[in-house]
């Protein structure tokens, strides 16, 4: 039974299983048979779910390398592979996909009310393709993944968004789609730098890692890749695409962009700049640190300003995404860490804070936070899920939050120690707006100004919101198994890096670390 | 010149002659039917390029025959293929689609076959003189079939527009070849390398030849700034013939400027390359910055296929094998991905009695949600996205580019690219995210097969050229292997 099921490609079924859900729901289901949809949609994403959990438990937690490996030939002459692998570092983002597909799924149980067969396939469809940018190892094969994963989001943004949808729609693709294709030209360039040199035409990562680019020739694609990844993190200037877009998309697309799609640019940035472009991402590390930090600052200081709450989360979601940032360019194991963890993290907080603003959106269609006060003695158990939820995109100790920013403040503060001073500043201000919201919406007399009743959670939006707050704890008091998945894999990273510079240019990565 | 050396050899010219074969009996045919009866001669016109495509892509013959005139090499077969198959959708399409405008005529159906007849002489014309001529009977053809509408003026106006353009531009045409053949000796393009390079390369006379066959040639595929005929063209020419010159009047444009400027002016390349880099960088902006406040979708298309010659012209700039590939692939991806757009405009014309303007488009999916989906495939292949063919021949051509170490005019390709996926993804959204205003008209009955048939076979190769390009890369190396030195 073991050997068979070892011997099934686990990676390409958890990839796919998705996309076969999406063909069932378009072709079998009726026009209005919209339950029949709601439950053929949470029946794939929860199956896939529960494969996807076959990974953790049969990972190798001391093998750096990638496992449940894949590869089949695409293009011989081009060097173009089907081959997708996970390791320690792309392990915890499937597994956030996963879980976010099954929360969305319910999430718009009943916000969704016209087109559900092509909402539910659109958002199975997304689960693909970002599972396929988490497992690819090909770099062709990812930017085809990359590029892909626009089209189902540019819909749901589109079709089901608010009033503005239009607008945000198609800033959303223009804005991506632009930075990618800059990413796409780095991709060419390093296939043919390396094809030259070596005489081995790949778009293989793993091959590719073996060269050593020339310094200037790293830097133009590193700012390649930067154009392509870092309007997808986003960061400051190229974010604002992101607050139009949050706000625009139903709730379960708002998820979905800050839980998994917000990953996919953090995650190049691992993945590829670091590893494939070390000197470059050594020399530039003291400029990504800059605009991270203040990707942190400047996005709290609009969050302070904002009235609507999907607004708040939003841009909340700018600076938090500066914090994984500036954890990745420490460019040390514990930065690496906390990145890593505050990816999933912000994955978790924002991705159930969205949800809680959607929860009351539902009821009432009014998100501003002045129509309300005083919602904790009428909603008692959605304040509290709030509270928690907020508690952890804070970083209070206990909850997950903390655990990903002290890694990331240990390794800024290794790095250099005013990054850190910076970055304190910024968690307080995260403090601020996140608390000052909770204030004004939930405590004090309860008003409300418009009319619609006001319940308390249903059982099924409950079993959501415990979904969440079981894991903010979980991580928040037992991170163990979570930093045991990435340790290997991110010390082999940390290790490439300061051996390849150290090797190319005689040590001066070192200077920026030890500084 | 003796007989041996002409190498008189049939082979070389089959296709062609075939061609031409079947459009002079369709001529005679013509006499015998009745006036409802025409659409007959397309039928058998389809059947009959269907015949002659496996001979086509068959016919390879590597030396040139007829005293160096012509050449049937891959080159040449792969091309033909792609014209026929042009030819064969639109002829396909142009029998219901004559009907419905009330002109069914048999000169139509035979004048497509003499322009195809023309295209097959210009892909394998080896002969300045012979390109000349395969140039000339593919644009009197489509003077005629563009300006075939009699009854409507936009039709006459693009006809005569197209024609006075088109007649200026074989002018300059002429007088670069005059100026090649003057100072080389010679009008075979094989020759003209061997005796113009070397130190005849720095000739200014011989370079004033490059220079104006290149602008004859940028007449042909509609680059800015020789470009102005072709909206007008587009927007009056019967939808069909539209495609067909959009997808078979520019792939064959781009084999003869790939093969002149491959084979015979490869010594002039730190001259030209200059030109043809600002050539291609303004084709691509102007084209992708025009297209965005068009109304009506077929102008929309047409600034869009001069955009895409724009990004075709960057394969040829890198004068590199995987630059004259990719611009075969492009045109091979170019040609069912056009056509299908096209064929959708023409069905939503046929159902509705509108698509002509972007606004007819809105809220097409929740009344043709298939056709809708396959529109938005189209699309979004034209724009460049993955997993689609338009995504792969994009990838190809940026792929030379930066190979030959054109970074910049790479640059301006990813960036004209974007700009360009405004103006699609425009029609994407109108169909899907917004509601259609007011009445739409009534149904107007249940549209001819050769709708669907076109799109459907159009969309799978669409897909098909994009998830599994090796085999079709494969062939296109091979066939421009033997022209580049």
């Amino acid at each position: 039974m073991m050997d068979l099921l070892a011997s099934l490609p686990v990676l390409s079924i958890i990839i796919f299983l998705p996309a076969v859900g999406a063909l069932v729901i378009i072709f079998a289901a009726g026009k209005d048979d919209d339950d029949f949809v709601r439950w053929l949609a949470l029946g794939f994403s929860l199956a896939v779910c529960v494969i996807s959990l076959y990974l953790p438990l049969t990972f190798d937690y001391n093998n750096p390398d990638l496992q449940w490996v894949e590869r089949a030939v695409w293009s011989e002459r081009l060097g173009i592979g089907y081959f997708l692998g996970v390791d320690g570092i792309s392990l915890l983002l499937v597994l956030l996909t996963t879980f976010t597909a099954v929360v969305c799924v319910l999430a718009s149980w009943a916000d969704i009310r016209f087109k559900l067969r092509g909402y539910m396939a659109m958002l199975l469809l997304t689960e693909t393709f970002s599972l396929g940018v988490f497992m690819a190892v090909d770099m062709f094969l990812f930017y085809v993944f990359w590029e892909a994963v626009l089209i189902p989001m540019v819909f749901i943004i589109g079709i089901w968004g608010g009033n503005r949808r239009l607008y945000s729609a198609i800033k959303f693709f223009l804005f991506t789609f632009l930075g990618s294709l800059f990413m796409l030209l780095g991709v060419i360039a390093l296939y043919f730098y390396h094809g030259k040199a070596t005489g081995v035409y790949t778009f293989d990562s793993t091959v590719l890692l073996n060269y050593a680019l020339p310094a200037d020739a790293q830097f133009w694609i590193f700012i390649a890749f930067f154009l392509g990844f870092a309007v997808k993190v986003p960061l400051f200037p190229l974010h604002t695409w992101l607050p139009d877009a949050h706000t625009e998309a139903p709730t379960a697309g708002s998820i979905v962009l800050a839980a998994v799609l917000l990953k996919l640019g953090t995650y190049g940035f691992l993945r590829f700049s670091l590893p494939l472009l070390p000197d470059a991402s050594a020399t530039l590390a003291p400029v990504m640190t800059a605009v991270s930090i203040f990707a942190v600052i400047y996005g709290a200081l609009v969050t302070l300003a904002q009235k609507d709450m999907k607004k708040v989360v939003a841009y909340s979601s700018v600076s938090h995404m500066g914090f994984v940032m500036l954890g990745i360019f420490a460019l040390n194991a514990e930065g690496l860490k906390g990145g890593v963890l505050q990816m999933i993290n912000h994955g978790i907080s924002t991705g159930a804070l969205f949800l809680f603003v959607g929860m009351i959106y539902e009821r009432t269609h009014d998100r501003v936070i002045g129509s309300y006060s005083g919602l904790l003695k009428i909603m008692p158990f959605y304040g509290v899920c709030f509270l928690i939820t907020v508690l952890s995109s804070m970083g209070l100790p206990v909850t997950n939050g903390f655990i990903g920013e002290l890694f990331i403040l240990i390794g800024a503060f290794k790095a250099y120690y005013l990054y850190a001073v910076f970055a304190v500043v910024g968690v307080l201000l995260g403090a601020v707006y996140l608390l000052w919201m909770y204030q004004r919406v939930f405590l004090g007399e309860f008003s409300y100004s418009g009319h619609e009743p006001l319940k308390d959670l249903c059982v099924r939006e409950k079993l959501t919101a415990l979904a969440f707050v079981i894991l903010i704890f979980w991580i928040g008091l037992y991170p163990a198994p979570f930093l045991r998945v990435m340790d290997a894999s991110l010390n082999k990273l940390v290790k490439t890096v300061e051996h390849k510079t150290s090797v190319s240019k005689g040590g001066s990565v070192s200077a920026v670390m030890i500084r | 010149m003796p007989i041996e050396t002409l190498n008189v050899n049939l082979l070389s010219i089959l296709p062609m002659a075939l061609v031409a074969i079947l459009a002079l009996s369709m001529l005679v045919l013509d006499f015998f039917l009745k006036k409802g009866d025409k659409g007959a001669i397309g039928y058998l016109s389809i059947i009959g390029l269907l015949i002659v495509l496996p001979i086509a892509s068959n016919a390879i013959e590597g030396a040139p025959a007829f005293g160096g005139m012509v050449i049937a090499d891959a080159f040449s077969a792969f091309f033909n293929c792609i014209f026929i198959l042009a030819a064969v959708f639109a002829l396909y399409l142009s029998v219901d689609y004559l009907k419905r405008i009330n002109s069914e005529t048999g000169e139509y159906y035979y004048i497509v076959l003499f322009a195809v007849a023309g295209m097959m002489v210009m892909s394998s014309a080896n002969d300045l003189i012979a390109l000349y001529v395969g140039i000339e009977l593919m644009a009197l053809s489509f003077y005629v079939l563009t300006a075939f509408r009699v009854r409507d003026t936009k039709s006459s106006e693009g006809g005569l527009k197209y024609f006075v353009l088109g007649a200026l531009s074989s002018g300059i045409l002429l007088y670069g070849i005059s100026f090649t053949y003057g100072f080389s000796g010679t009008t075979n393009i094989s020759d003209i390398a061997r005796l113009a390079g070397g130190a005849g390369a720095n000739n200014t006379f011989m370079l004033l030849g490059v220079v104006l066959t290149a602008a004859g040639f940028a007449f042909k595929i509609a680059a800015f700034p020789f470009h102005v005929w072709a909206p007008d063209a587009y927007e009056g020419a019967p939808t069909p013939v539209t495609a067909l010159i959009s997808i078979g009047s520019k792939a064959a444009s781009f084999a003869v400027f790939l093969r002149v400027f491959i084979v015979a002016f490869p010594a002039f390349q730190s001259h030209w390359w200059k030109l043809l880099w600002a050539l291609s960088a303004a084709t691509m902006l102007y084209g992708s910055v025009v297209a965005i406040p068009q109304k009506n979708i077929i102008r929309m298309l047409a600034y869009s296929s001069i955009a895409h010659a724009g990004v075709i012209l960057i394969g040829i700039v890198a004068l590199n094998g995987a630059g004259a590939a990719g611009v075969m692939y492009y045109l091979l991806v170019y040609a069912f991905m056009n056509m299908g757009a096209f064929a959708i405009v023409m069905y939503l014309g046929r159902v509705r009695g509108n698509g002509e303007y972007v606004s007819d488009y809105a809220g097409m999916s929740s009344r043709h949600p298939v056709i809708a989906f396959l529109m938005a495939l189209f699309l979004l292949s034209l724009a460049g996205i993955p997993p689609t063919g338009g995504f792969m021949a994009k990838f190809f051509i940026l792929s030379a580019a930066i190979k030959a170490r054109y970074y910049w005019l790479a640059a301006i390709g990813v960036v004209s690219t974007a700009i360009s996926l405004f103006f699609y993804a425009r029609v994407v959204f109108y169909m899907y995210m917004k509601d259609a205003e007011g009445d739409s008209p009534a149904p107007a009955g249940r549209p001819a097969l050769a709708y669907d048939v076109v799109i459907y076979i159009t969309a799978a190769m669409t897909m098909l050229l994009g998830l599994y390009p090796a085999p079709f890369m494969e062939i296109a190396i091979k066939a421009v292997e033997p022209l580049i030195r």
